[in-house]
């Protein structure tokens, strides 16, 4: 009754293109954006935002990274905890080393370490496919990881081999580190995911996304009309990467605080992104966001819902039912909608436009 | 110049200077190679007849393994565990069929990818509740004790390995070549929707393959179980298995096995003579580099079908 757009003509070019066509999403995403920045640091207390939204923040950015790459180019990586490590390992050597380094910029400048590192091990892709080239980013995870965990210069030769967040301010408010607000690392992880998807919806509607879906769709289609793979899936690769590499330095430095490499493990970090792409929709943005919000929320909700209606389950038995729901529910979720939580979404919105008439 | 000297020279001039212990590296690399190969048979099997590319093969390993342990502890003598293994893992592949593929039927293979994975999640979770997460050890009674040959050091227990799994996949290599329903999962495998429009049974053949790799997780499960014990990390085996496979071809089972032993025999090499160069522990990388290394040759993988494209 509300979702409507008849009455909304176009008259330029431009409104027909625009992001968000229809005034009433345009409305919705402004109002959860201000939601976000006005009402979610005074509502969520210390907890719920260090446990909670967070992380769910920081992983949306890499899983829109790593959806550029899957769900738009094409490309399985199962590697994305590498280039994230990638990411955070610059980010500690450039603040350690260059105290009067803006944050910031140091948070940038390590997305593009990432992205390079994104280019040499996205060069294989150029001849392997599929599952092949998934299992073929592996190395990537499993040598970088190794990498860091060896060479004493990427950690500092601190004894510990953990990296820690040393405490910069932005805007003369710390913003990492243990001394840092949950508020003002929440504002940061949420303006760099704000930026991050605007940027992203931008780049798949413009010339490269669609040259990466091109080359998704069928590459050797894709080379006839004119674009290069080379090119293309480098590009996919680097700018995947960069993502991936801010984010990672955000789990770092704005979440955990420190950590070693453990915490970039492969079934800690590169599964459950690509879970989240999958779980929210290839190929979408803000399915992206949906997904990590329901892998990040899920385990959370399995552990606390048996205390809550009163059941008291010994932890370890917990912890396997919790395991067995989660991967229920994933095997049913697929079954429901392959498509993922994207889809629902614009299901749920072509339903809105007729509602209350069936047809 | 020494870490150059360390990389191209030394490690040379050692295998020139004992090549009985050389040997024994390689013959220690092929065992290991060999129980890479059972895992990774596994895989094939399902990849070959529907295309999934089956993550839970790992958990399928330990969950057949659990369950040996599990009846043999309650008191069930091994052929009577070994059955009720067997048939846990058949009805495995019946629910597995009704509950997942059939509903996923035509889904892209990272849908299907994503599926195994939650299956996995299931089989991890289900077996350490049915059986307990502790350790155990699994004796099925191989002997495990060395000799020596020519001076170079043999291990029955890996022996017998090597010997169960060469039998077991000359049996599949029979199964698939001379049955009619080998031949059936031939078809399935080379076109879903021709096969069918022949008259063969798809649901059924996807119960058979996925049987039949229940049956090669099982013995993996042995074979790993009696060697390392059942528990929890053997489905981190599955890691190990997927160089092997994309060295080998998915879709290949002889290049399971070859892939396996190129491995397992270029692990054990590169960490005795190339490791403590390196500093270490890079038999977790090394695998996924050598097999990346001949893809950028090979991309289907060794023995994997050309892979034809068309527009």
């Amino acid at each position: 009754m509300f979702y409507r757009e008849a009455g909304q003509f176009k008259t330029s070019y431009n409104k027909d293109q625009a992001v968000f066509p229809i005034i009433q999403d345009r409305w919705f995403i402004a109002a959860v954006i201000i939601g976000a920045y006005a009402v979610v640091p005074f509502a969520a207390d210390e907890y719920w935002l260090q446990a909670v939204i967070i992380p769910f923040l920081i992983l949306a950015l890499a899983a829109i990274g790593l959806n550029l790459l899957t769900g738009y180019a094409g490309q399985v990586s199962l590697g994305t905890g590498a280039f994230m490590a990638v990411g955070a390992y610059a980010c500690y050597k450039m603040t350690t080393n260059i105290p009067d380094l803006n944050v910031v910029v140091a948070f940038l400048i390590s997305g593009v370490m990432a992205a390079a590192v994104g280019i040499v091990f996205g060069l294989p892709s150029l001849r392997i496919k599929g599952f092949y080239l998934a299992v073929a980013t592996l190395a990537a995870q499993f040598f970088i990881l190794w990498l860091f965990n060896k060479v004493g210069w990427f950690y500092n030769d601190n004894p510990s081999g953990t990296i820690t967040a040393p405490p910069r301010e932005l805007f003369g408010i710390t913003i990492t580190g243990p001394q840092a607000t949950a508020e003002a690392r929440y504002f940061v992880s949420l303006t760099f995911l704000v930026v991050g998807a605007i940027v992203a919806k931008n780049l798949v509607r413009g010339r490269i996304g669609r040259s990466w879906m091109a080359i998704r769709d069928m590459d050797i289609a894709a080379e006839i009309i004119g674009i290069r793979p080379l090119q293309t899936k480098l590009m996919a690769f680097a700018i995947s990467s960069f993502y991936c590499g801010v984010a990672g330095a955000l789990y770092i430095f704005v979440w955990l605080g420190s950590a070693e490499t453990e915490a970039f493990d492969l079934l800690q970090v590169s599964f459950p992104i690509l879970f989240m792409i999958i779980i929210g929709g290839l190929g979408s943005i803000m399915g992206s966001i949906m997904g990590a919000a329901f892998i990040t929320l899920m385990p959370i909700f399995l552990t606390n819902f048996p205390p809550m209606i009163g059941i008291h389950l010994a932890t370890d038995l917990q912890k396997h039912l919790e395991e067995i729901i989660f991967g229920g529910m994933i095997v049913a979720f697929l079954i429901v909608e392959p498509h993922g939580l994207a889809r629902l979404w614009q299901i749920a919105k072509e339903k809105l436009r007729l509602w209350p008439f069936p047809y | 110049m020494e870490f150059l000297n360390a990389v191209f020279v030394a490690p040379f001039l050692d295998i020139a200077d004992s090549p009985v212990f050389f040997a024994e590296v390689v013959i220690g690399g092929l065992m290991s190679g060999v129980m890479y190969s059972l895992v990774a048979l596994g895989f094939v099997l399902i990849f070959k007849a529907s295309g999934v590319f089956n993550y839970a093969q790992g958990a399928m390993v330990l969950f057949a393994a659990l369950t040996l342990v599990g009846a043999m502890e309650k008191g069930a003598p091994l052929w009577l565990a070994l059955l009720i293994a067997l048939g846990v893992m058949v009805a495995l592949a019946f629910a597995v069929e009704r509950f997942m593929l059939r509903k996923l039927i035509n889904q892209e293979g990272i849908i299907l990818f994503m599926a195994t994975i939650g299956l996995n999640f299931v089989l991890e979770g289900a077996g350490q509740i049915a059986f307990g997460s502790d350790v155990k050890r699994l004796d099925v009674g191989l002997p495990d004790n060395s000799f020596e040959v020519g001076g170079i050091l043999f291990n029955t227990f890996d022996l017998s390995a090597a010997f169960i799994g060469a039998a077991m996949v000359t049996t599949l290599a029979l199964f698939f070549q001379f049955t009619p329903m080998g031949r059936a999962l031939r078809a399935v495998a080379d076109d879903h929707q021709a096969a069918l429009s022949v008259g063969i049974p798809l649901k059924t053949i996807w119960v058979v393959v996925w049987s039949v790799a229940g049956a090669v997780a099982l013995v993996a499960g042995i074979m790993w179980g009696a060697k390392a014990g059942v528990q929890f990390s053997l489905v981190l085996i599955a890691l190990k298995a997927l160089p092997v496979l994309i060295l080998g071809g998915f879709t290949s089972v002889p290049g399971a096995i070859v892939g396996g032993l190129i491995i397992g025999v270029g692990e054990k090499v590169a960490e005795v003579y190339w490791g403590p160069t390196f500093g270490g522990a890079i038999e977790g990388w090394f695998a996924y580099m050598l097999a990346l290394a001949f893809l950028l040759f090979r991309p289907q993988g060794l023995f994997g079908e050309k892979i034809i494209e068309r527009v």
